[in-house]
């Protein structure tokens, strides 16, 4: 199975961005022990240019990190025909015990790499190089995500058998089972509803007086984490069930197919690129204490603030304009 | 935001002349670029237009093909068995077929002899043959084909017409004929098929079906139309997966050459680079100005070297890679692939083209970028 065009990129996208993220981080050991910008000898003089390869390097790989969770997904997508069983996605990730834990670990990966994007734009900004430290300290903390999820991604591609009879999206999104998607699936359609508008309220309310008054930062971040985590829920236990114009139909998968018109990809991607940037304007307005980024980050901030906020009112556009679309009516 | 627009504007402008100005060596790179994308490009495009046209092509098919199985052989099956099929509920238009092949001893090529079904039905004495055929043996309509049974008589047949080029894919070797020509020519007895197709009413009980066919039937083998699209899927997937693999060495040594030609600051670039720098360019812009400079390269190779696969292999069917990617036969068939482009397919060529290329070129540029004005210029 790993001689598949979209595998082998796959694999080869992997294999490049976790040698550089490796790199990036063996290289934040060093920053972490050895970084003085007061000292004016030649090893310090070494660090600060191979800053700009590492910074480089990791730009480079988190970028294709986020390409690939999109490529990763799309082709699930694709090769279901390939299983027995399999109707969507969910049936070619359920191919083996790999499938899924690759795709949560490439989403928590998404969003590390996307908060670490912004604050070492943040602090490529100032001269003195504030949050050198702290970039390459998150680094080695994402190093073992990136290690794990090309682990995972080598092991699912690997253990990828077509002869298996994998499970189709309406086993696993339903209320009877006893795991985690079937409480989702579960939840009362109202109650799911009211919370997720509810939570959309609440972020729009916190991200306006963050954007306007530049306080509450702690708070927007903590609202776009509760907003995507009532957002899913609400996919899997009603939005779905509109767009699909079926009472009982809960994959979040086959959202993503071209006989509902790619709605997926229109409701994800806002949702996704909202949140990265709503957390990232929440963790970055912390900095703004720090002189020589006070004039830069504020600006900075304030763009990532509208920016999600955007982003969050077109996902919410769009989940709205397919509810009130739908033939199905539930209340 | 609009000052970082206009930033990389200008620094796209400043690159793109830079490019025209060392247009030789740049040209070079290009050209061995575009060949490596156009190698890769045709494959895939090639290939996933084959795999489209075969699901296309199968999406009229019937869902189930009940084939009995003696020692392990496909063999002839029963008219009884015809009747036990059609019992079954939720069955419907069960028929058996009746197909075979024909080695041609006077030209090499192997036909394939079929009844067509009640629709199209073709009087005795008469065949159609696919294009394929009327090349082979330089028939028109009228004319009259000969063909010799294994026991060595003569069959005289006339041809009532050619089917279509249109589909030549799968008509290009076929012969059409009625179903009393077909017992004689192969002395096959009345009550006998190739094997029995059905359709099922509902298609979600395509696999029920199956099953209580296996049940009735042990002897035989049931094939749905769902397991043919995936071997056709998984086989075309895995040719152009081993293509792909295969040039891979070429993309490697490629990509030793574009690190190569990177690295290889000519002394005027080199003080190019000092020279900006001493202007008042800092390192991060040499960077970004290297960086675009690579990302406009092989942007620009990709694109070119996708449409040139794009016209070769929808408009030239592939002249270049044929014998590989086809296959070969006697009877071959010229068509025409449908045009298509899948997003899943030129993101995958990007991964494998453009990622590589940048990121080899990465060290190369931030050691440009990191020169030191004061030792250049002096």
């Amino acid at each position: 199975m790993i001689f598949h065009p979209v595998i082998l990129a796959l694999l080869l996208g992997s294999l490049i961005s976790t040698l550089m993220i490796l790199i990036g981080a063996v290289f934040g050991s060093q920053i972490l022990r050895q970084w003085n910008l007061s000292s004016g000898s030649q090893k310090q003089l070494n660090m600060e240019r191979r800053t700009y390869l590492i910074s480089t390097f990791l730009m480079f790989a988190l970028i294709s990190e986020l390409l690939s969770l999109l490529l990763y997904v799309y082709n699930a997508e694709q090769m279901s025909v390939q299983f027995v069983g399999a109707m969507c996605a969910v049936g070619t990730l359920n191919a083996n015990i790999y499938g899924f834990p690759t795709l949560i670990a490439k989403i928590i990966l998404f969003f590390c790499a996307a908060l670490w994007l912004m604050i070492n734009h943040a602090d490529n900004q100032a001269h003195d190089y504030p949050l050198i430290r702290w970039k390459y300290g998150f680094l080695i903390a994402i190093l073992p995500i990136a290690l794990s999820t090309a682990g995972l991604q080598l092991s699912y591609f690997l253990n990828l058998e077509t002869d298996v009879i994998t499970s189709c999206c309406s086993k696993l999104f339903t209320p009877d089972g006893d795991n985690v998607t079937a409480e989702m699936a579960g939840l009362d359609e109202a109650f799911a509803l009211g919370l997720f508008y509810v939570c959309l309220a609440l972020f729009f309310i916190i991200g306006l007086r963050f954007y306007l008054t530049k306080h509450g930062h702690r708070l927007f971040a903590l609202a776009s984490a509760v907003l995507f985590i009532a957002s899913i829920t609400a996919v899997i236990s009603v939005i779905s069930l509109y767009v699909y114009e079926h009472p009982h139909h809960h994959c979040p998968f086959c959202l993503l197919k071209p006989e509902y018109n790619y709605i997926g990809y229109a409701i994800y991607l806002p949702l996704f690129v909202g949140t990265a940037l709503g957390t990232g304007a929440g963790t970055l307005a912390s900095f703004v204490q720090i002189p020589s980024l006070q004039e830069t980050l504020t600006g900075f901030v304030q763009r990532l603030t509208l920016a999600s906020l955007i982003s969050i009112l077109i996902f919410a556009g769009i989940v709205s304009g397919a509810i009130y679309l739908s033939a199905l009516r539930l209340f | 935001m609009k000052i970082w627009i206009e930033r990389q504007r200008s620094l796209i402008d400043f690159t793109v002349a830079g490019l025209l100005r060392r247009k030789v060596r740049n040209l070079g790179l290009m050209a061995v670029y575009s060949c490596v994308v156009f190698i890769l490009a045709t494959v895939m495009l090639f290939t996933h237009s084959l795999r489209k046209e075969a699901s296309v092509l199968l999406s009229d098919a019937p869902e189930i093909t009940v084939q009995r199985v003696i020692m392990g052989r496909h063999a002839l099956i029963e008219h009884t068995d015809l009747d036990v099929v059609s019992k079954i509920r939720g069955a419907r238009h069960a028929r058996g077929r009746l197909w075979g092949y024909f080695y041609d001893t006077a030209n090499g090529a192997n036909y394939t002899l079929m009844v067509p079904d009640k629709v199209h039905t073709i009087k005795q004495g008469q065949v159609q043959i696919g294009a394929g055929v009327a090349r082979a043996r330089d028939l028109k309509k009228g004319k009259f084909l000969f063909l010799t049974t294994n026991r060595g008589k003569l069959f005289k047949l006339q041809v009532s017409g050619i089917l279509s080029t249109e589909s030549e894919l799968v008509s290009s070797d076929l012969v059409l004929m009625s179903e009393q020509d077909y017992r004689n020519f192969f002395r096959l007895p009345s009550n006998v098929y190739t094997d029995l197709v059905l359709n099922v009413r509902n298609s979600r009980e395509v696999t029920k079906i199956a099953e209580k066919i296996s049940a009735v039937l042990p002897d035989s083998r049931v094939i749905t139309r769902d397991d043919i699209l995936r071997t056709y899927e998984s086989l075309f997937s895995w040719r152009e997966g081993i293509l792909l693999a295969l040039l891979g060495g070429a993309l490697c040594s490629f990509i030793i050459f574009a690190w190569d030609k990177t690295s290889g600051l000519s002394a005027s670039e080199r003080q190019e680079i000092g020279i900006l720098k001493a202007v008042g360019w800092e390192t991060s812009d040499i960077l970004t100005m290297k960086l675009w400079e690579s990302v406009l390269i092989s942007l620009g190779a990709f694109l070119f070297a996708y449409t040139l696969a794009y016209l070769h292999v929808f408009y030239f069917s592939a002249g270049l890679l044929e014998p590989v990617l086809k296959g070969w036969a006697i009877l071959y068939p010229q068509f025409h692939l449908t045009p298509e482009v899948d997003p899943l397919q030129v993101m995958t060529l990007l991964f494998f083209t453009v990622f590589p290329y940048v990121a080899a070129t990465l060290v190369p540029i931030w050691r440009a970028a990191i020169i030191d004005p004061d030792t250049v210029m002096r």
